[in-house]
Formats: structure tokens, C-alpha cells, sequence
């Protein structure tokens, strides 16, 4: 009973952080696992799969069928964005984060928080169950969009499969909102005393500005994928026009407006990119100063940058539907809307270069991983300013160079700063340090091999081959490409091949470890006044705040770090930034 | 152990290589293990309307490129410079939290930038997608009609062109299954609609894409200057076969289309 309480049915957002620290790792292995089979059809289409194939495929004779590749597709997006991006993101670091950075006990609402990771489990249950349902599983691909997603007989997928896969959508939503409100409420409400917004580290600046975009989008996620339940279940029509024919048979529908389900989608899904990106941004920042032994350049910036992109994120979501067959002025109007979102994000990359200029850098694993983030960052971010460019996304839309772009992003960028976070931040978590030996070999292969496998990606797109393909061997434009399609998949076998690397340290670390004290990077933030790790109810004194996040290297100092919470007149002022 | 030189280097690797490869791919010079590298840029362009949408790419591949080597570079002299490692002097790290004229300066150079770019592009974006081409007929400008109509479905293309009473959309029009043939030197408009989920219509050899829609009637255009055939790909997940989901375009001089199309 007492572990059940302890560590299952906990209310200690600590404990929480952890589940869905957790559980999403699993997701993100399973993740990984699907990628790597869509990776084994392209590279030798129609080929028997080693050992799985002829348990999996008795009845196809050992291959991956067609049907089964889209499911691959669909799942392979819906699993990494909703299962673990946005719940390892908002859900792990937000919750064990939040309530220690800003010198709180715990959330505001420490059964919500509960709640919020159990109302996870139905979302598990039916996704899981999605792969079991007639037809393979879901097939629409992870924007679902209708008719395909909606009429049971344009695809084998879109039967029960899609339901649950919606039921699923619903009950991440809830979680997420469930989640959201606590964040909001816990960081205006229970700062400790002294820490005014602007002594804010960057990480919770980013979590309150990622929950208010989950608060503010969600709902209209949670609308849509109502009303595509209702369109499957209960005879609506919102997104079927009439006269379809599908299967040679008509198909039920009247009045629908295909489109209205994309800009719904999108409305949330954009701003959700942001979700997706900027507890990242956050997350670095810290991990940079603290790391480089150097203030944070730009404070303020650095905050309003990050609003910015929050604020532009609303009104940008067109950009997904430049050839859909939206209006071509609209199209216009949300090109020039989408191209200024890349300034803010610039203004960050060249803060977070500052910052290191002239730092007395620190290369721990998490470090490294920080500034490999930074790279790959850039990268991804100027293959987008690329595609705000909507002539150029008559080329390149549904092409490879769109594969390339948000993997460059959400695995060079967030998934990067996502491990560095966990060997940043685990010494915290678990009281012990993870081996930075093997740390440093995990950063050094999966560095360069998740460029071997996204980088000529980019040739691909310039190629025109298309997203979603299950063989490009069948036409004439795209063989001649085959050998790249076999590089990117060694390369990516390699890339889920050394994760076992991680797994080993992350979880032998917890036995064989250097015990960690309170504060093993010598950092200034109120999580590393706690103990390693932290009770419940996390600071053993009262605690209150002196001064910024970031008051490293203070000239006239002995030490090099400044804790927020260690007494004491700060000479530079606390209300330095520009 | 100098492993922070080891460090810079991997990310140094990051603009070299980055660049170097793109160089490599542009140029399209040299093979590995005999696969040549002459085909990793965009495929030949036919279409005089997307001249500027290639020259767009470029552009911004350009300016890209210059930011991606100036950003990457100094991250990678910053690791090689500042990293502690044991030989390094005990200099404290600076104690500066920020400069506002820097912030201003690397707001204001990107945000011009960024500005030129999305008004530069408007004219091409209109091009392409708004203003329907026009010819003169009997000293009048007018827009040019559709030749053909080309439906999606799962998991082909039917073309239909007017029939004898010369009208798109009547009852004697003739249909032909995923082969579409239009004339060189002259644009051609098509009609695009949906049978059953959405498609996209893309011909990569014309950077011309637009999905079709279900419900919606919608106009393409394009003219191609290169007699030869093009392949008519499906850009939108329309189902399993999805991949198998193409056409062929016949580009032919002006006048043998219908022996073509018998």
C-alpha cells in the first residue's frame, strides 16, 4: 500500500516527472522501432524482414505490405509527437522541474498532476489497442486528415482502428490540458519570495509560455477530433462533401468542407511545434550558462524572443496548406506571417553563442549535447526559413526536404536537448551521476549518425521524391536515388543501435553511479539547493531568492557560481538584462 | 588529453561538411562506389513559369548557406577557444550579461532580410498560383480555358478532354486512363478535382503541385518548353497505394496532340 502511494498513485510532481519520464522513453524506443521498419522498406522494398517477418507477415509471405507501411507512417509521427516529444517535454521536465526552479514544494494542484500522467494510460491503452484493430492500425497518417481518415472503406486502417486512434488524441488532450493549468497556475501563484518573473531561469520562462499555448490550442484540437468522431460514428458530415466515390461504391457524405479539418488541425498542431521546441530552448539556455560559467547573454531577449514566437505561433499555421487549395491571397498573407517566426528563433541562436563566447566551457555530456543542439538547430531552422518561402513549397511540399526539416528540429533539436536534460538534470532525479564515459560515446555516435541519416535527406527533397512512399523503385524519376535510401537506412539502424548505449547508463547508473551531492555542476538555479534527490516537499529550510538565475563568474567572487538562494547584496544589481 | 580539440573538430565537421556537400550536390562532380552524385539537385526544369521558384531555391540556399557557415563556425572555434581542459590557464570565464547594440544589430540585419525575402517572392507566388495565364484572342486578353480535366482517385489519374462539341465537363468527353498529353511552348491550363480522398497533382520536372481537393474544382497551370514525358506523381497519402499512384505526361509539338491522345 505505502509503495503503491509512494511511487505509483504518487502526488509528488517529482514522482510524477519521472512516470512520464518513463513511459515516454519506452514510447520513444517503440518510436524508434517503427522508423526503423519503415527504414528496412525503402531501402529493399518487398524484401522478407529477418526473423519478425514471418511471424508479423505470415499470410504476405514474410514482407511488409503496403497497408502496413502506412500504419508505420502514421504511428511512427503520432507516437513521437504526442507520446513523447510533447509528454517528455511538458509532462517529465515540466513537472519534476517547475516546482524546484522556482522554490515551490510542490504543483498547485498536486492531484491534478496526478491525474494529469493516469489520464495518459487510456491514451496508451488505445493506441496500443489501434495496432491490434482489423486492417493493421491507423493508416491516415499522423494528421488524420478526411476523407481518407474518415471513410472506413478509402483504407483498411480507417475502421476501428481510427476510432481509437482519435479516442486516444482525446485522452493525451485531457492530459495535456490537465497539465497545463497546473503549470500556469504553479508559476504565477508559488514562486518562493524574492523570485519576480525576470529571476525566472529560462527553462520555467519556456514551460509557462508552452502552457499557455497547450491552454490556448488544445481545445481546438480536441473540437476537431470530436467532430471526426462524430463524422465516423454518428452520421455528421463536417469534413465529407457530397458525390464521393470510394471503393466504386458512394460513400456517405453532404456539405463537408475537407479542408476545415486541416486548418483545425493545424491551428493547434503548429503552435504545438512551439510546445515541442521551446521548453528545449528553455532547458538549453540553462544548461549553456550554468555549463559555460557565464551569465546568459540577453536576458530579457531571450524572454521576449521566446513571446514571440509563442505570440507569431498562433498565426502561422497556414504555412502547411500553401498547395492545399486554400486561397492563394491567404496563402500570401500567412507566407509573411511564417517568414518573420525565424527572427526570434535567430536572435536566440546568436544569444546562445554569446553566451559561450569567452565562457570557461565545461564539456560534460550534457554540454555536449547542448551545443550539438545549437548546430542542428541552426540547421533545421534555416532548411524552415526555406520553406516559409511558398513558391518554393510548390517544390519541396510532401517531399523529403520537409522529412529533413522537422527531424532536423524535433530529433537534432528537442530529442538532442531532451538527453542532454536527462544527463543533466539526473544526478537530481536519482542522486547518482550517469557515466560520462559512456555519455560521451552516446553523444559522439548518435551525433553522427543522426546526420547520416537526416542530411541527405536534404538531396532527396531536392530530388522531389515524395513523403510517404512505400518504394521508389516502382517509377522512373527516383531509382536512380536507391543507394542514398540504403545509407539513411544503415545509418538509421546504427542510430537505434547505440540508444542501448543510454539505456545501459541510464539504468546501471542508478546502481553503479558516483553518488551525486546536492550540487554536482556547481550550478546557481533553486533545484541544486535541494538534496539529490529531493524529499517530498523538495527544500529541507524555507527558501527565498537573492538574485538571477545566472549570476556566474561574478568579478570580485571566490567561487565561480552564485546560488539564487545564498544570501547576500548583489553588488551587479538583480535587474541586469537589456 | 586535449579532448575539447576533438570536440571543436566534430563540430567544425558541421559547415564543412554541411556546405561541402550542398557544393557537391550543385555542382553534381564525383561518385562513391560508382553512385554518381550528378543527381542529388533539383531535377531539370521545363516550365518557363518556375524558372523563378528554382531561382528562389537558390537564393535562399545561398543566404542560408552563408548563416549556417558563420553560425556553425564560430560554435565550433567558441568549443575550441573556451573550453576548460587541463592545460587552460585559470582566466575566469567574462562576466557580461548582455549588449544591446549587438541585439539590435543582429535583429535589425536578419529582420531585412527576412523582409526582402517575403515581398521578394509575392510576384512568383502570383505567377504560379493566382494570376491565370492569358492569351489574346481577336485582339482581346483572355484567360486561357482548361484543355483537359484530371480526376484522382485511388490510385490513378483519369484525364478527360472535350469531346466533339469542343466543352470540358459534357457528357461526350473522352477519357483516358493516367496519360495526359498537352502541347509544347504554350501554357496549358487543367482542371483538377478529387474522386474519393485527397491527392495532390505534382509533376517534379514542373515544380507544379497542388493537392486536389474533394468538393472543390481547382485550376492548374504551366507550359512546358522541352517536348518529352513527365511523370504525374501523387503528393498527398491517399491510401496503401499511394506509391504506386502516377501518370505519365506527354509534352508534343502543337497540332499532334489528338493523333496522340487516338
Amino acid at each position: 500500500m505505502r509503495f503503491l502511494t509512494t511511487y505509483i498513485f504518487s502526488r509528488d510532481h517529482k514522482i510524477i516527472g519521472i512516470q512520464f519520464l518513463l513511459s515516454s522513453l519506452i514510447w520513444f524506443l517503440l518510436g524508434g522501432l517503427l522508423a526503423a521498419a519503415m527504414r528496412w522498406q525503402l531501402a529493399w522494398p518487398w524484401s522478407d524482414v529477418p526473423v519478425l517477418g514471418s511471424w508479423l507477415f505470415a499470410n504476405e509471405g514474410g514482407q511488409i505490405p503496403p497497408e502496413y507501411y502506412t500504419m508505420l507512417v502514421t504511428m511512427h509521427g503520432t507516437v513521437m509527437v504526442f507520446f513523447v516529444v510533447i509528454p517528455i517535454l511538458a509532462g517529465a521536465f515540466g513537472n519534476y522541474l517547475i516546482p524546484l526552479m522556482i522554490g515551490a514544494d510542490d504543483m498547485a494542484f498536486p492531484t491534478l498532476n496526478m491525474l494529469s500522467y493516469w489520464f495518459m494510460w487510456p491514451a496508451f491503452g488505445c493506441l496500443m489497442l489501434a495496432f491490434a484493430a482489423p486492417g493493421y492500425g491507423p493508416a491516415a497518417g499522423w494528421t488524420s486528415y478526411p476523407p481518407l481518415a474518415v471513410l472506413e472503406e478509402a483504407a483498411p486502417g480507417s475502421g476501428l482502428a481510427q476510432t481509437l486512434w482519435l479516442m486516444g488524441l482525446t485522452f493525451v488532450g485531457i492530459s495535456s490540458m490537465m497539465g497545463s493549468i497546473n503549470y500556469i497556475t504553479t508559476i504565477v501563484q508559488m514562486r518562493a519570495p524574492g523570485m519576480t518573473m525576470f529571476r525566472l531561469p529560462m527553462t520555467i520562462w519556456a514551460m509557462l509560455i508552452t502552457a499557455i499555448l497547450q491552454a490556448f490550442a488544445l481545445p481546438v484540437l480536441t473540437a476537431a477530433v470530436m467532430m471526426q468522431i462524430a463524422d465516423r460514428l454518428f452520421g455528421t458530415c463536417f469534413f465529407i462533401p457530397e458525390g464521393l466515390m470510394v471503393a466504386d461504391g458512394p460513400a456517405k457524405g453532404g456539405g463537408g468542407q475537407v479542408l476545415l479539418w486541416q486548418h483545425l488541425f493545424w491551428f493547434y498542431s503548429h503552435p504545438a511545434v512551439y510546445i515541442m521546441l521551446l521548453p528545449a530552448m528553455g532547458m538549453a539556455s540553462d544548461i549553456l550558462s550554468s555549463m559555460a560559467r557565464k551569465p546568459l547573454f540577453g536576458y530579457k531577449p531571450m524572454v521576449y524572443s521566446m513571446l514571440s514566437i509563442g505570440g507569431l505561433g498562433f498565426i502561422v499555421w497556414g504555412h502547411h496548406m500553401f498547395v492545399s487549395g486554400m486561397q492563394p491571397l491567404v496563402g500570401a498573407a500567412f507566407m509573411l506571417s511564417t517568414i518573420l517566426i525565424a527572427l526570434p528563433s535567430g536572435i536566440k541562436t546568436f544569444n546562445w553563442l554569446a553566451t559561450l563566447w569567452g565562457g570557461r566551457l565545461q564539456l560534460t555530456t550534457g554540454m555536449l549535447f547542448c551545443v550539438g543542439f545549437i548546430a542542428m538547430f541552426v540547421i533545421g531552422g534555416l532548411s524552415g526559413v526555406l520553406m516559409a518561402v511558398a513558391p518554393v513549397t510548390i517544390f519541396i511540399h510532401d517531399t523529403y526536404y520537409i522529412v529533413a526539416h522537422f527531424h532536423y528540429v524535433l530529433f537534432g533539436g528537442t530529442s538532442l536537448i531532451v538527453i542532454g536534460a536527462i544527463y543533466h538534470w539526473y544526478p537530481k532525479m536519482f542522486g547518482r551521476l550517469m557515466s560520462e564515459w559512456l555519455g560521451k560515446l552516446h553523444f559522439f555516435t548518435t551525433f553522427v549518425l543522426m546526420n547520416c541519416v537526416f542530411f541527405p535527406m536534404h538531396f532527396l527533397g531536392a530530388q522531389g521524391l515524395p513523403r510517404r512512399y512505400a518504394d521508389f523503385t516502382a517509377g522512373d524519376s527516383f531509382s536512380h536515388l536507391q543507394p542514398v535510401n540504403e545509407f539513411i537506412t544503415y545509418s538509421a539502424f546504427g542510430l537505434v543501435a547505440v540508444q542501448s548505449l543510454f539505456i545501459l547508463n541510464f539504468f546501471g547508473s542508478m546502481i553503479f553511479g558516483r553518488r551525486a551531492g546536492a550540487n554536482p555542476w556547481n550550478a546557481n538555479t533553486l533545484e541544486w539547493a535541494a538534496p539529490s534527490p529531493p524529499p517530498h516537499g523538495n527544500f529541507t529550510a524555507p527558501i527565498a531568492v537573492y538574485r538571477g538565475p545566472y549570476e556566474y563568474s561574478v568579478p570580485g567572487r571566490d567561487s565561480d557560481f552564485w546560488p539564487q538562494s545564498e544570501p547576500g547584496e548583489d553588488a551587479h544589481g538583480s535587474h541586469h538584462g537589456a | 588529453m586535449l579532448m575539447h580539440r576533438f570536440w571543436a573538430g566534430l563540430f567544425a565537421l558541421v559547415p564543412i561538411l554541411g556546405i561541402g556537400l550542398y557544393v557537391i550536390a550543385v555542382l553534381g562532380v564525383g561518385s562513391v562506389g560508382g553512385f554518381s552524385f550528378a543527381g542529388l539537385w533539383l531535377p531539370e526544369n521545363a516550365n518557363p513559369y518556375a524558372t523563378a521558384i528554382d531561382h528562389l531555391f537558390d537564393l535562399v540556399h545561398i543566404i542560408c548557406g552563408v548563416v549556417l557557415g558563420v553560425t556553425t563556425s564560430i560554435l565550433a572555434y567558441v568549443v575550441w577557444r573556451y573550453a576548460d581542459h587541463p592545460g587552460r590557464q585559470a582566466e575566469p570565464a567574462q562576466y557580461i550579461t548582455h549588449h544591446t547594440l549587438l541585439e539590435w544589430i543582429w535583429t535589425a540585419i536578419p529582420a531585412a532580410i527576412l523582409v526582402f525575402l517575403g515581398f521578394y517572392q509575392l510576384q512568383v507566388w502570383a505567377d504560379n498560383k493566382m494570376n491565370r495565364p492569358m492569351v489574346m484572342v481577336e485582339g482581346q486578353e483572355r484567360a486561357v480555358e482548361p484543355s483537359a480535366l484530371v480526376v484522382g482517385k485511388q490510385f490513378g489519374w483519369e484525364v478527360y478532354y472535350p469531346g466533339p462539341d469542343g466543352v470540358l465537363g459534357t457528357l461526350d468527353d473522352q477519357r483516358v486512363e493516367n496519360e495526359l498529353t498537352v502541347p509544347v511552348g504554350r501554357p496549358v491550363v487543367l482542371r483538377v478535382e478529387a474522386r474519393d480522398v485527397l491527392h495532390s497533382f505534382a509533376i517534379p520536372g514542373l515544380r507544379v503541385k497542388q493537392d486536389v481537393v474533394p468538393g472543390m474544382t481547382q485550376l492548374v497551370w504551366f507550359q512546358v518548353d522541352r517536348p518529352g514525358t513527365y511523370e504525374i506523381l501523387c503528393m498527398e497519402l491517399c491510401g496503401w497505394g499511394h506509391y504506386k499512384m502516377r501518370a505519365r505526361m506527354k509534352a508534343v509539338a502543337e497540332g499532334l496532340e489528338a493523333e496522340v491522345q487516338e
